[in-house]
């Protein structure tokens, strides 16, 4: 059903025209060409659709529009603030843990609630956490070792 | 808004003034081993210094994840005396690109990377030559360093890049007799920089072909037939028409539906109404090897040595080795973004193949292949799988015919569908051993999965090795009707099927003979650098010599692939209750000669072995005939987090030996590493891959044997 949909987006506000039954991932990539977020699998499978809403992660692929309304959605693009990477990303950066970088924007966002819920995840838990974010290159233990270094560093620091 | 089109001789129209390096007549001979065609001697430039001093790198290779921005700058970097920052790389745009066959077979360091490396130098002498006459001395009272020549001793008298390519226009040739720089001397070589696409990576501002967005494209989804091989009686679009912004087209052999917005498009598609003629569907998981074993054709001698029929024997070795279809099944499924218009077509394409696609645009479109361009943007992933991209000549059909930009994405459900898999295949291995328990002889043949790493690097007298049913580089075989789908190169394609066969065999005949599977491989290798990886690996892994399976879960594999010597060991358990395989650690040591970035050598390592574990031990695709089952990864298992064992890629250092492929050999060694360390937790040989928790549990004896 068309409807006008509001929501913060990256810490802005958002007002949007469109059939509240669409999936958050292609308003997202289409409608407000935010593009770092993406498509993998369609069906909630291998999370390179992750985005945080209001600090819990979520498979924008499966999550249609009218879910969203009023809340707060954090993306890949948003994960930056004023120019300064999320320790995050720059852990990421330091450990290679990409390759392609095509799962990265899930990696990142599914890890950033991890931390969110627990900031100083075990080694297990943050393997068993990421357990469902897909990495085809096999970049996986470089994953760990960012989101480890980061946990260990400064806890859940946003 | 087609991009511009190039005129032809107008580089520095293109790039600005300066310096640009162009091909020189004389191809480099060892470009000439990158396939039909040397790299040309046309317009095309290597790279240029702007008139701003920055230095821009062109290179038909694409970045798919396995980190050749970053090397082939470094390279450049290096020979021409700049900082890696000052350089910018434009990959994969077949009008600004020297032409190229393709990204794949761990060539680009090997292949492109000395062409590079020459035009660089070549470069590095005109500056020279530029700033002696500037600064009034010999050129070799000079030096080059982050980008500005000083005269040695005098570091006040220098000029900079910048000020010595502001007023010139130079183009100059390749020169074949460039002196490259040793690595010993190197600065910007050997190191591990962070990679230059991290930023973007991590932001989210990096590009895939289905990023790219244009003023009034069209999202199209395609109707795609259920099974391969399916005909279509009719198709009934009207439902889709009534629906609001859609476009439909039809044509003999393309039905889609577009729309600007691809949910919706994809909405639409599934109210078209399709009839379909199916074929006969019989083949299998489980009966294909038999097929393949009747129908891969004529067998093909790849090597012979002695006399089979004379060599001494005294146990002889008869073994059957079997391996199922396996997926790419990038993270980024194929996409492009065609735009058709004006006479000309642009198409940001998700392809290794950016020259050859441009070829089957064109032909597609009935146009001249000077007015297509390909733009490559990044890839999320390819490991061989986007050599075929198919998706690029769909979208510009539909764009062409609608007179719109036109995306073509692939569902994660077409992905698999369309996938070109690494085939089935089969390796029967008939070897033996004499009386002092050397290898005596070694009859090899392998069906369907090609010739890629069959030949031994062991010491064997008498040997034959055949092939049939499959090509050198992992395309397609001449043999039709052989697969029921499509299959071409999977990374390190044909050599995973051959080293697991080989070294299976090499430690069945270890155990047999009662010797430890290194000390046994190592009475059989001559290869300087291939004993060195060995003993490498076996200090580092801490291997303890056994004979026969200890029990402990140790598993050793070598391969020699793609000019590098790699030798890996693991450390697994099984799960005697469930059949279930898990892999504690791994440990690879490879010389691959020069390395140019040793941290990103060690990420294609640990990501090559990674992958690896999929087809070892959980990734066989499911299929009926043409019917491919597996349609997403619900159903099919890619290696997780919980699956993926700490890795450690020791690189072996070989400053003599010009850079050797690194992509592709260490993933070679996985499937048979992880069957030689079950062997060794548990004296059973598996023969099939992958290893899946069922078959392990079927081979293991029973409770009641085992006591
Ligand atoms: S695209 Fe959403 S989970 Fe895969
Ligand atoms: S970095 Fe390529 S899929 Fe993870």
């Amino acid at each position: 059903m068309k409807s006008t949909v509001q929501f913060s987006l990256n810490g802005g506000p958002v007002s949007l025209t469109a059939d509240d039954g669409r999936m958050l991932l292609w308003v997202l990539r289409t409608d407000l060409a935010l593009t770092g977020t993406k498509y993998g699998c369609g069906e909630g499978i291998c999370g390179a659709c992750a985005v945080v809403i209001n600090g819990q992660a979520h498979r924008s692929c499966r999550l249609p529009l009218k879910d969203v309304a009023g809340a707060e959605v954090l993306t890949i693009e948003g994960l930056a603030k004023d120019g300064r990477l999320h320790p995050l990303q720059q852990a990421f950066i330091d450990h290679g843990a990409f390759q392609c970088g095509y799962c990265t924007s899930g990696m990142l966002l599914d890890a950033y609630a991890l931390l969110l819920s627990d900031p100083r995840p075990s080694r297990a838990k943050i393997v068993a956490g990421m357990e469902h974010n897909l990495c085809r290159c096999g970049a996986h233990q470089r994953i760990v070792d960012a989101i480890e270094q980061v946990s260990t560093q400064t806890g859940a620091e946003t | 808004m087609a991009a511009p089109r190039l005129a032809r001789r107008e580089f520095h129209k293109l790039v600005g003034g300066g310096i640009v390096v162009l091909f020189g007549a004389s191809a480099l001979p060892m470009a000439q081993a990158q396939g039909r065609r040397p790299y040309p001697s046309d317009f095309h430039a290597y790279l240029s210094i702007g008139d701003n001093g920055r230095v821009t790198v062109y290179s038909g290779k694409i970045e798919m994840g396995q980190g050749v921005m970053t090397s082939l700058a470094q390279m450049a970097a290096e020979e021409l005396g700049v900082d890696l920052a000052s350089i910018d790389m434009v990959l994969g745009d077949t009008d600004t690109c020297p032409w190229d066959m393709g990204t794949f077979g761990s060539m680009t360091t090997r292949m492109f990377g000395p062409a590079l490396r020459a035009a660089a130098a070549r470069a590095r002498e005109v500056v020279k030559s530029l700033a002696a006459a500037r600064l009034e001395v010999p050129g070799d009272r000079l030096r080059l360093e982050h980008g500005v020549v000083s005269v040695i001793g005098e570091p006040g008298q220098r000029v900079s890049f910048a000020e010595l390519s502001k007023s010139v226009r130079i183009a100059e040739a390749v020169d074949q007799a460039a002196v490259l720089r040793a690595a010993a001397d190197f600065s910007v070589m050997g190191r591990s920089p962070s990679r230059l696409d991290g930023a973007e990576k991590v932001t989210g501002a990096a590009k895939y072909a289905a990023d790219i967005r244009l003023p009034g494209m069209l999202y199209a989804r395609i109707l795609r037939p259920p099974v391969h091989g399916a005909a279509l009686n009719k198709a009934d679009t009207t439902a889709a028409k009534a629906l609001p912004g859609v476009v439909v087209i039809e044509r003999d052999d393309l039905i889609a539906v577009l729309h600007a917005e691809p949910d919706s498009a994809a909405a639409a598609l599934a109210l078209v109404q399709a009839d379909w003629r199916l074929p006969d569907m019989t083949l299998g998981p489980d009966t294909v090897f038999e097929h393949i074993l009747a129908h891969a054709g004529d067998q093909k001698q790849i090597a012979v040595k002695g006399d089979l029929g004379s060599a001494p024997v005294a146990r002889t070795f008869e073994t059957t080795f079997q391996k199922g279809y396996v997926a790419h099944a990038p993270m980024e499924p194929h996409a492009a973004l065609a735009d058709v218009r004006h006479g000309g077509a642009t198409v940001w394409a998700s392809t290794q193949t950016p020259f050859p696609t441009r070829d089957s645009v064109a032909k597609a479109l009935g146009f001249d292949p000077k007015t297509v361009r390909i733009i490559t943007p990044f890839l999320g992933g390819g490991f061989g799988g986007k050599s075929a991209s198919g998706q690029a000549v769909e979208a510009a059909r539909l764009s062409q015919i609608c007179g719109k930009p036109v995306q073509v994405e692939r569902t994660r459900s077409e992905e698999f569908f369309y996938d070109t898999f690494d085939p089935a295949s089969v390796v029967t291995v008939s070897s033996a051993l004499d009386r002092d328990g050397r290898i005596s002889r070694w009859d090899y043949a392998v069906f369907a999965a090609g010739e890629r790493g069959a030949n031994p690097f062991y010491d064997i007298p008498n040997l034959r090795i055949r092939s049939a049913g499959g090509t050198s580089y992992g395309g397609a075989p001449a043999v039709a009707g052989l697969h029921p789908f499509a299959v071409g190169p999977w990374r390190g394609p044909g050599a995973n099927m051959n080293v697991f066969a080989t070294e299976s065999q090499i430690d069945i005949m270890a155990a047999a003979a009662g010797v430890d599977p290194v000390a046994f491989r190592l009475k059989h290798i001559t290869d300087p650098r291939m004993r060195r990886v060995l003993q490498a690996v076996s200090a580092a892994f801490g291997w303890r010599p056994s004979v026969g399976a200890s029990g402990s879960g140790q598993g050793v594999a070598c391969s020699s692939d793609a000019g590098s010597c790699v030798a890996t060991m693991a450390e697994v358990k099984v799960d005697l209750a469930t059949g279930k395989v898990t892999v504690l650690r791994i440990v690879c040591a490879q010389d691959m000669g020069v390395v140019v970035n040793p941290n990103g050598a060690r990420m294609q390592i640990e990501g090559g072995l990674t992958m690896g574990l999929g087809y070892t031990l959980t990734e066989e695709l499911r299929f009926n005939g043409g019917d491919i089952l597996d349609r997403n990864f619900d159903t099919y298992h890619l290696p997780r987090f919980s699956g993926a064992p700490r890795i450690e890629a020791i690189l072996v250092k070989n400053d003599d030996l010009e850079p050797q492929g690194c992509g592709e050999p260490a993933i070679t060694t996985t499937g048979a590493v992880i069957a030689n360390a079950v062997f060794d937790a548990t004296g059973v040989r598996m023969l099939r891959l992958p290893m899946t928790p069922e078959r392990i549990l079927a081979a293991l004896p029973t409770s009641a044997q085992r006591k």
